[in-house]
């Protein structure tokens, strides 16, 4: 993939609890790209991550290179190369 | 052997009756994840059941195999829009199984107040344009919740297209020709906190559960945030049942399959404190259309009681002899007997918010 920004998507045990969620690596300029194609095998996973407009679910949150994400609507946020992408949960109780 | 099917706030629970009467099956489906509707369904023995994930959204799963295991399917989705505050699906309040005829067919009321059909057991799903979009829809609003939802679908047994829904808060819809167009009911419904001149508006009705007699669909019974209403025209008109003792307000409501004038009802002291009253657990039972009522405690914890039932927590089995209520603090009750004496199945289990029996 030279030439091509490749970004690696990691995600929460908690979200793997429910669904296979194994490390992917994705090529991609925004967090928009990278998980538009790092989920595209697999809409179920994509649907934990985001709602069914596209929207990060309003408890999840995601980290670029240890850096909470700014546009959670339409995840516009830039994603340079070797950019480590960490898919987290919010803390709730109960 | 009858089976009960339990969704719980830490996942779904089953109860057998055998000879030695009712047992645990052992730990749940989906442990420590919310149940917030499931559906036993009678034409081919599917299980559906929603999930309300905290973090990751409302999940669907269904089971050809009675539980045992499990494949997750898409879950209802709103149309793909532009707009950053487009809908998006919270959760699944009920489910309904299409007719006799319809095999596969099967209903989702949900959370902001769609609609929606699967075709196909489940494996896909379209939003009911109709009722999204019926006149007086902007008047919808969200009871404890932020948005408005559907939680009651009740489907004609002897017309697959007239189906009657109610939604909190919007009123109840009534549809003759399968979900294409839908007409207002609920006229009769009051609605005592609204302002006086708005209380009985039929799109403004609280209407927290309404469910229908097998037998006789166009007896509906409606527990309503300000009481208890009965209709003999399939949810178009509604007379209100007064001085309902020891409450009219609640959230459950059980009919009889085949006797119209008999439903059970799980009273809460209104509504501010939404416990039961005199910290005295009952279910009240009409036997006249709604006219009188006698509370059944037999059983049922009679002090230093705090358990709410709701709305899907009350049901009645298909030979109408058998109840089930489950409550807010993990209470589980039977009664073989149409509630003159409940048994504790368990104190223990997480919150309930919805039971079923096997068909």
């Amino acid at each position: 993939m030279d030439g091509v920004t490749v970004a690696t998507l990691r995600f929460t045990s908690h979200l793997v609890r429910h669904r296979p969620a194994p490390m992917i690596e994705a090529a991609g300029t925004t967090l928009a790209e990278v998980l538009e194609r790092g989920l595209a095998g697999d809409e179920l996973l994509k649907s934990y991550v985001l709602d069914e407009q596209g929207r990060l679910r309003k408890h999840v949150t995601i980290y670029l290179d240890g850096e909470v994400i700014v546009d959670r609507v339409r995840l516009s946020d830039p994603v340079g190369p070797g950019c480590e992408i960490y898919v987290l949960q919010a803390l709730s109780g109960g | 052997m009858a089976t009960l099917w339990v969704g719980s706030r830490k996942g779904l629970f089953r109860f057998d009756r055998a000879a030695q009467g009712w047992q645990s099956a052992g730990p749940p489906s989906f442990l420590a994840e919310p149940v917030s509707a499931l559906l036993d369904d009678p034409r081919d023995g599917a299980l559906y059941v929603s999930l309300y994930h905290g973090h990751f959204g409302c999940k669907l799963h269904r089971s050809d195999d009675r539980g045992l295991t499990w494949t997750e399917l898409p879950s209802p989705a709103y149309p793909k829009s532009d707009d950053p505050d487009a809908p998006a699906l919270e959760f699944i309040w009920c489910f309904a199984a299409g007719g006799a005829d319809e095999p596969g067919v099967i209903w989702a009321g949900t959370l902001p107040g769609g609609l929606f059909k699967s075709s196909d057991r489940g494996q896909t799903w379209e939003l009911n344009a109709a009722l999204w979009a019926v006149p007086g829809r902007e008047k919808w609003f969200g009871a404890g919740y932020d948005h408005p939802g559907v939680h009651s679908i009740c489907v004609d047994p002897r017309d697959s297209r007239h189906i009657v829904l109610a939604v909190s808060i919007g009123g109840v819809w009534i549809t003759r020709d399968g979900g294409a167009s839908w007409a207002i009911g609920g006229y009769g419904l009051r609605n005592e906190y609204m302002p006086p001149d708005q209380a009985q508006t039929p799109e403004l009705q609280d209407a927290h559960l309404i469910a229908a007699c097998t037998a006789d669909p166009d007896r509906i019974w409606c527990q309503h945030h300000n009481g208890i209403f009965v209709s003999d025209d399939g949810g178009v008109n509604w007379r209100e049942s007064l001085n309902v003792k020891p409450s009219g307000f609640g959230f459950a409501v059980a009919p009889h399959p085949t006797d119209r004038d008999r439903a059970w009802f799980a009273p809460a002291r209104k509504d501010e404190y939404r416990v039961p009253v005199d910290a005295r657990l009952v279910v009240t039972e009409t036997r006249d259309g709604g006219q009188t009522f006698t509370s059944l405690s037999d059983g049922l914890p009679q002090g230093d009681a705090y358990d709410l039932i709701y709305r899907h927590a009350l049901v009645i089995d298909g030979t109408g002899n058998r109840l089930a209520m489950g409550s807010t603090t993990g209470g589980l009750w039977v009664s073989d007997d149409q509630g003159g004496r409940w048994q504790l199945l368990s104190a223990h289990l997480p919150p309930i918010a919805c039971l079923a029996f096997a068909p």
